[in-house]
């Protein structure tokens, strides 16, 4: 759902997108999610229900997983996102990419981006995670596809990758 | 033979890369609301707050500068103000009275989405409010009439034997009654579109959407445009389920109106309480059983009484009737049977199709019910579904002589096998008597039919094609759309297998109508099975053009191929095949009677549900689940596995957690936060088996697939908590309050009954 923004005026916020520096010009209640999508192109980032039940919306904050769509931008201030656009700024895939494409964890595509950034952010805490906390690491992103099999499949094999098994 | 040195390559049945994947997975795929036109405004909708009534008087509020927004209501509409479809009842925009709530009434444009949100608040609407229907038993009274003469949209009669003169022969007479919820597609990307118009073009619309062509004819009638002036182009679409069937022609609709009016391109994208509110869901039913049975369990013959909730109009309602009504008798031999189907009317928004297409609710009802028979028996569920499956050579409901090698008792054994559902079901029975984690197993045993049903196939007409460029590399011109399901990765495969290509050398076009042909909806089951069996087709005639003009021998290269293709247009111009559906000379089909050969083939499985309900906190979790089927050859196994994972965890979202609340034929709980689908802490492992067995009809033995997993698991589950608390639930959702209430009045019947 789109904010009513008419309360407040559009004012400079800087934060660090993908490694590198932006600067906006956006009402401070407007949504991270909007600013990253309507003002830097970065349209991987989805609005699925807008209102942090779904998850499509995920990017990395400072390290922390958060739903873009309810974080009022200048709350982002100063803060360092990395959203799916940095996950392959250099052509290759990651492996947890690899393994979404190998074990069938994207289907329509729409939820991927934000289960990716889940995955990536599970594994950063647990790198060799049990299935169960797979289960609760990802409870976050719905996803309506694929029954989240093929998902957890896809984020066991790429933990497997990393850890050398 | 040509076709037998084919079989050497095995593109078909191996675990290709998905055609898109790699876009999916780096968030480099554009989705309709990833896409910005130059000037383009933003489209909103102002809805019906009412269920029933007719308008009296717009009002546009104070404080907002109307002059800056584009207005369009139904004396904007320059061809007929309806959603061509079926029936053509539903308006794009209601004109003086409304059926439903959120029904469509007039429509705004602005370049600022948040002074477009303030002026749809601003908009009020007076209505003199007319008597509203809200339930199936209301409708079916007829005191209110709503829709045409009785309330109803259609009614269906399949009759077999001589039914009435089975009750007197019958050892038991088994009735029952099951009732099905309303259920949400959600899909995680909303339905969305952007329209522009260019007087000198026409209507071009980029949506998610599943059928093109629909969304073209919808738009032609409504423009009072030819069909040259109207370009529909499907964008990545972000899931669909049915839900982005006949809805996108709407939204399409409205996009257009505002664009048209406007000159300028407008985007329509849903957020999700306007989307869950205000778009289709699946058809809340009712079914009555009354069978009679034999001493040993056998199913002498019967009646099934099916009905549906069509809401406030028509659309897809006679086709879902349809296809619950055929699948009404599950996998069973009926030596006689009468099924009446009927879709009746209330003032709810149209509810449309949903993966499975009627035949998840009464299949549901079949299955509760032949557990029913086996208890009123006393032998086993396994025993009484034994007795009674189909076999090759008998007659289904609709007198179709299954042709096909049918093994339901080897699926059967199977499931039970890998469900070790015998020593469960046994060990069960000893640890409920203590404890109150009460543990059940279930099983379900059904059909789905593939592609349109009957002559469906015959008017589609489908029209497929397959070019090959200069480059020698080979595009699938279709309108079948891609949503996830794996549209555009299996046609490759059948393309890259027909001509001995590699996989990577096969594309797929984006479904535009200015460049595909139309091969039918992305619906029914259909498109591996019969668009892949024309593009399997057209791709062979692309090689025998070749071999005509002695470009090609029998065996070659891909670079053969490539000089062949190049030689060929510059000497002839494009290289292009196309392939018309035929129909087979095999399948006849009554219209009139309901009879006949209802599908091209029966996609078949048994699948086993293992539960817990847990009886301090009345919730029942799905343990373990085994899906055992047989959809002929398994083209992809990975995204035919996909296909069965995603749609078992829908199908227990639909027994277990998916409740549309309704006040006054409006969604109340259209959120996410309220409306609950399953998250991944909340699903079993799910376990796929495909048991392979060739089917003539489809590309390399290929049936329809994606359906079929949403019929069976509900029963299943619903058997399994009746195995572990020994209640009958015949109602789903199935939620922590039905189970209470249920099993709370049962220990006061017991107290009261150990009293006396």
């Amino acid at each position: 759902m789109v904010p009513s923004l008419e309360t407040s005026a559009k004012r400079d916020v800087f934060f660090t997108v993908n490694g590198e520096t932006k600067k906006v010009l956006a009402h401070p209640m407007e949504r991270l999610l909007d600013v990253l999508r309507n003002e830097l192109g970065l349209t991987g980032t989805k609005e699925g229900c807008g209102e942090g039940e779904c998850g499509s919306c995920s990017v990395l904050m400072d390290g922390m997983l958060v739903n873009s769509c309810l974080i009022p931008v200048a709350q982002a201030s100063g803060a360092n996102i990395v959203t799916i656009e940095g996950m392959s700024a250099h052509a290759l895939l990651l492996p947890l990419q690899e393994a979404f494409l190998e074990c069938g964890g994207a289907q329509c595509g729409i939820c991927t981006p934000g289960m990716i950034l889940a995955a990536v952010h599970l594994l950063d805490k647990k790198p060799e995670p049990t299935l169960a906390e797979i289960r609760e690491g990802l409870a976050g992103n719905l996803c309506r596809c694929t029954g989240y099999m093929e998902i957890f499949e896809a984020v066991a094999t790429a933990a497997r990758q990393r850890v050398g098994k | 033979m040509a076709l037998a040195k084919l079989q050497k390559h095995h593109i078909v049945g191996a675990p290709v890369p998905r055609k898109e994947g790699r876009g999916k997975v780096t968030g480099a795929a554009r989705y309709v609301d990833d896409m910005v036109l130059p000037g383009m405004l933003y489209g909103a909708t102002v809805r019906s707050t009412i269920a029933r009534g007719k308008i009296r008087k717009i009002t546009y509020g104070p404080g907002i500068p109307w002059e800056e927004f584009v207005t369009v209501t139904a004396k904007d509409i320059p061809g007929k103000n309806c959603i061509a479809l079926i029936l053509d009842d539903q308006p794009c925009l209601a004109a003086e009275t409304v059926n439903h709530p959120e029904e469509p009434i007039l429509l705004l444009a602005h370049a600022d989405r948040h002074k477009l949100r303030k002026a749809v608040e601003a908009i009020s609407i007076e209505y003199e409010p007319l008597p509203a229907v809200h339930t199936m038993a209301e409708s079916e009274q007829q005191s209110t009439i709503i829709w045409g003469a009785d309330n109803i949209f259609k009614t269906f009669l399949v009759e077999k034997g001589d039914v009435d003169a089975v009750w007197k022969k019958a050892a038991y007479i088994v009735e029952g009654e099951y009732s099905t919820g309303a259920q949400e597609q959600l899909y995680i990307e909303n339905n969305g579109v952007i329209a522009s118009f260019d007087p000198g073009k026409g209507v071009t619309v980029w949506g998610s959407l599943q059928c093109p062509y629909y969304v073209h004819k919808a738009l032609m009638a409504l423009c009072g445009l030819p069909e040259e002036k109207v370009r529909v182009v499907q964008m990545e679409t972000g899931g669909a389920f049915g839900g982005k069937e006949e809805f996108p022609s709407m939204i399409a609709a409205h996009a257009t109106l505002l664009a048209i009016k406007s000159g300028r391109p407008v985007k329509v994208v849903y957020d999700r309480m306007e989307d869950m509110a205000a778009t289709t869901k699946r058809h809340p039913s009712r079914t009555r059983h009354r069978t009679a049975v034999g001493k040993d369990g056998k199913i002498l013959g019967g009646e099934i009484e099916f009905a549906i909730d069509g809401g406030a109009y028509s659309t897809l309602s006679s086709v879902v009737l349809s296809r619950g009504t055929i699948h009404a008798g599950g996998p069973y031999y009926w030596t006689s049977v009468r099924i009446r189907g009927k879709a009746v009317a209330t003032n709810s928004p149209p509810h449309g199709a949903f993966r499975g297409f009627g035949a998840p609710q009464s299949l549901f009802a079949m299955e509760r019910h032949i557990d029913r028979i086996a208890q009123v028996v006393g032998i086993s569920p396994i025993e009484v579904r034994r007795r009674n499956f189909l076999k090759p050579g008998q007659t289904t409901t609709t007198q179709q002589t299954i042709r096909e090698e049918i093994r339901l008792d080897h699926l059967l054994n199977r499931a039970l096998e890998v469900s070790d559902y015998h020593a469960k079901k046994a060990r069960f029975a000893r640890e409920n008597k203590y404890g109150v984690r009460k543990k059940g197993m279930g099983i379900a045993a059904f059909l789905h039919g593939a592609g349109f049903t009957g002559s469906g196939e015959r008017y589609l007409n489908s029209l497929v094609g397959v070019e090959a460029g200069a480059d020698g590399t080979v595009r699938v011109l279709v309108s079948s759309a891609e949503f996830g399901q794996g549209t555009n990765t299996v046609l490759c495969q059948i393309a890259a297998e027909a001509l001995g290509l590699p996989y990577e050398n096969v594309v797929i076009a984006q479904p535009d109508t200015a460049v595909v042909p139309n091969s039918g909806p992305t619906v029914a089951s259909r498109t591996a099975m019969i668009v892949g069996k024309l593009v399997q087709s057209a791709a062979i005639s692309i090689r025998q053009t070749l071999a005509k003009t002695s470009l090609l021998g029998d065996e070659y290269t891909p670079e053969q191929f490539r000089v062949a293709c190049r030689e060929y247009i510059v000497a002839h111009g494009p290289l292009k095949a196309y392939t018309r559906y035929e129909a087979p000379a095999d399948i006849y089909w009554d219209d009139e009677h309901y009879r006949g050969e209802a599908y091209a083939a029966f996609a078949w499985a048994v699948y086993v549900a293992e539960v817990t309900v847990d009886l301090t906190t009345y919730s029942v979790t799905v343990d373990d689940f085994v899906a055992m089927q047989e959809v002929g050859k398994v083209l992809h196994p990975v995204l035919a596995a996909g296909q069965i994972t995603g749609g078992v965890a829908q199908a227990i979202g639909f027994a277990l957690y998916e409740k549309v609340v309704w006040q006054n034929g409006r969604m109340v709980n259209n959120q996410m936060t309220n409306y609950i689908m399953p998250t991944s802490a909340d699903l079993p492992p799910i376990r796929v088996f495909f048991e392979e067995i060739g089917n003539v009809h489809g590309a390399h033995g290929g049936k329809g697939i994606g359906e079929l997993p949403m019929d069976g698991p509900a029963p299943a589950i619903l058997n399994a908590v009746e195995d572990a608390t020994g209640v009958r639930f015949n109602s789903i959702p199935l939620l922590p309050e039905d189970l209470f209430e249920a099993l709370s009045a049962q220990s006061l019947d017991s107290k009261a009954s150990f009293s006396m």
